[in-house]
C-alpha cells in the first residue's frame, strides 16, 4: 500500500467541504507526497477525481469501505 | 447573504421561457450528461472547485448586473460560489435551492384538458427527468397514471382539488424511474393496476390491467380504457381517457418510439413494438391525442409547457413511424441504442417489490437522463 504523509477526514462533510478541504490539506504537502482523503459524500468520488486532474495531481486509488469512500493523491 | 430561487420558481420560469441565465458549477462529466434545459435558458458551466482560489474564470464571462441562477448537485457548493460572487460585486445572484437532486424531483402540473361531466386531466411535468405523470379528476375522485416516487405532489393536488384519489395505474413495469403508483395506492386507500404481464415477479397484490377491465374515475362519467400494447415491454398497456386522449406509456412519444431492450428482450419483443405502432394504434381514431410517459427534448414542451399531439399527425411527422420496411425497423430499434438508463435493472426490481432501498438510495438511483426512447 501506498504511504500517505497525511490522512484528510473529510466524513460527514457535504459538497463542496470534501473538495475545498482537500485543497488545502493539499497546499500543505510536498510535491510527490501522497494524501489520504476519507469522505462520505457520494459526489466526492466524481468531484475529487476532476479536481485532481484540473490540477495537475494523481488520483493513485480509490476504495470504499463501510460506506466511507478513500482517496490516495499524489501531489503535482 | 446570497438569495435563493426554489425548484418550483425556475420551473414556473422554464415552462414560460422566461430567459435565463444558469451557471452550473457540478463537475463537467455530471453537466455533459444531464442539466437544466428549457427554451429560454442559457447554460454555462464551470465547476466550483475550480473557482476556489477566486471566481476570475466566470467573472471574465458575465456581468455583475446580469441575474445569475447558479445551480449544483445538492445546492452546497452553488450557494458557495453565489457568496464569492456577491463579494466580488455581483449583485443578482441566486442559487438553486436543493441543486440539481431537487429538481429532478420537481413536478411541474398543467391542465391539457376539461373531460365531459366537468372533470380534467392534467400533466405532470417532471423537467428534469423527461418523465409524464397523468391525473384525471372527475366528481370527487381522480387516477394518477404512472405516478413518480414523490407521491405528497400527487397527493397534496388532489387535495387542493378536493377529491381522493381511487385509482393507480402502471402502464408497464417501468425500468427508469421508481413508480409511485404502489406506494400511492397504499396511502390513500385506492387500487394499484398493473399489466399482469409484466406482473411475473412481483411481490405483492395488484389489480391486473387488461382490455375489457375499464376504469370508472368518480360515478359515472370518466371512462379509462385499457389497450393492450406490447413492445416496451411484454405488458405495456395504453389507456384510452374519455375516449379523447391516448395515454402510451412509453410505447411511442412525439418525436421518437420506446426502445424494447431495457429488460433485456429486444430481439423478442420487436415484433410486438412494431404491431403495436403499425397495426394497433392505427386501427384507433386519427384524432386521439398522443400523452406519452416521457419526452427526450426540451423541444417538445408547447406553449403551455405541456407535451402531446395527435396520434394522425404522428403517423406523418414521428420518424418511427415512417419505417416501412420491417427489416429496417428491427436494425434501429435493436442496434445503436443509447446507453440503458442508470441502474435500470435495480429500478426494476424495486418497481417489483423485491429490492427496498432506503429513500436516499432511491434518490441516487433516479439520477440522470431517462433514455428509454429510441430516436429514428
Amino acid at each position: 500500500m501506498m504511504e500517505a504523509v497525511k490522512v484528510l477526514d473529510a466524513k460527514g462533510m457535504a459538497c463542496p467541504m470534501p473538495v475545498v478541504k482537500t485543497k488545502k490539506a493539499i497546499e500543505e504537502i510536498d510535491s510527490g507526497d501522497i494524501l489520504e482523503i476519507h469522505a462520505t459524500d457520494k459526489g466526492a468520488k466524481s468531484d475529487l477525481s476532476a479536481w485532481a486532474k484540473s490540477g495537475g495531481h494523481e488520483l493513485m486509488d480509490v476504495a470504499e469501505e463501510d460506506d466511507v469512500l478513500k482517496f490516495w493523491i499524489k501531489k503535482a | 447573504m446570497s438569495q435563493s430561487v426554489t425548484t418550483d420558481e425556475l420551473a414556473k420560469r422554464v415552462v414560460n421561457r422566461e430567459e435565463t441565465l444558469i451557471l452550473d458549477v457540478r463537475n463537467t462529466d455530471e453537466f455533459d450528461e444531464w442539466k437544466i434545459e428549457g427554451g429560454s435558458v442559457h447554460i454555462i458551466n464551470e465547476p466550483y472547485f475550480n473557482l476556489l482560489d477566486g471566481i476570475g474564470p466566470v467573472a471574465e464571462k458575465l456581468n455583475k448586473d446580469q441575474e445569475i441562477i447558479i445551480v449544483c448537485a445538492k445546492g452546497g457548493s452553488s450557494k458557495m460560489v453565489a457568496e464569492m460572487m456577491e463579494e466580488e460585486g455581483f449583485t443578482n445572484v441566486y442559487d438553486l435551492e436543493g441543486g440539481m437532486k431537487a429538481w429532478s424531483e420537481h413536478l411541474e402540473p398543467v391542465k391539457i384538458a376539461d373531460l365531459h361531466g366537468g372533470g380534467s386531466l392534467y400533466q405532470f411535468v417532471r423537467l428534469g427527468k423527461g418523465c409524464l405523470s397523468y391525473m384525471a379528476v372527475s366528481e370527487n375522485e381522480a387516477a394518477v397514471i404512472d405516478a413518480n416516487r414523490m407521491t405528497a405532489i400527487y397527493e397534496r393536488f388532489a387535495e387542493e382539488k378536493g377529491v381522493t384519489i381511487t385509482h393507480t395505474i402502471d402502464t408497464h413495469l417501468h425500468a427508469d424511474h421508481i413508480s409511485g403508483g404502489r406506494q400511492l395506492a397504499e396511502n390513500t386507500g385506492g387500487t394499484y393496476h398493473l399489466p399482469p404481464k409484466d406482473a411475473g415477479e412481483v411481490t405483492f397484490d395488484y389489480a391486473p390491467l387488461e382490455e375489457d377491465n375499464d376504469i370508472t374515475v368518480g360515478n359515472t362519467t370518466i371512462q379509462v380504457q385499457p389497450l393492450y400494447s406490447p413492445g416496451h415491454t411484454i405488458g405495456s398497456t395504453s389507456l384510452i381517457i374519455d375516449d379523447q386522449y391516448l395515454l402510451t406509456g412509453d410505447i411511442l412519444f412525439v418525436k421518437s418510439i420506446g426502445r424494447p431492450d431495457l429488460a433485456g428482450k429486444a430481439d423478442d419483443w420487436v415484433g410486438d413494438l412494431r404491431e403495436t405502432l403499425y397495426d394497433r394504434y392505427k386501427a384507433l381514431s386519427d384524432d386521439l391525442i398522443v400523452l406519452p410517459a416521457h419526452y427526450s427534448f426540451v423541444e417538445e414542451l408547447d406553449e403551455k409547457g405541456s407535451v402531446k399531439a395527435r396520434i394522425g399527425d404522428l403517423y406523418q411527422r414521428n420518424p418511427g413511424l415512417q419505417v416501412e420496411d420491417e427489416r429496417e425497423f428491427r436494425k434501429m430499434v435493436t442496434e445503436n441504442l443509447p446507453p440503458q438508463p442508470n441502474e435500470h435493472e435495480n429500478i426494476r426490481q424495486t418497481n417489483m417489490g423485491k429490492m427496498n432501498p432506503e429513500n436516499e438510495k432511491q434518490r441516487e438511483m433516479e439520477i440522470g437522463p431517462n433514455r428509454c426512447a429510441v430516436h429514428g
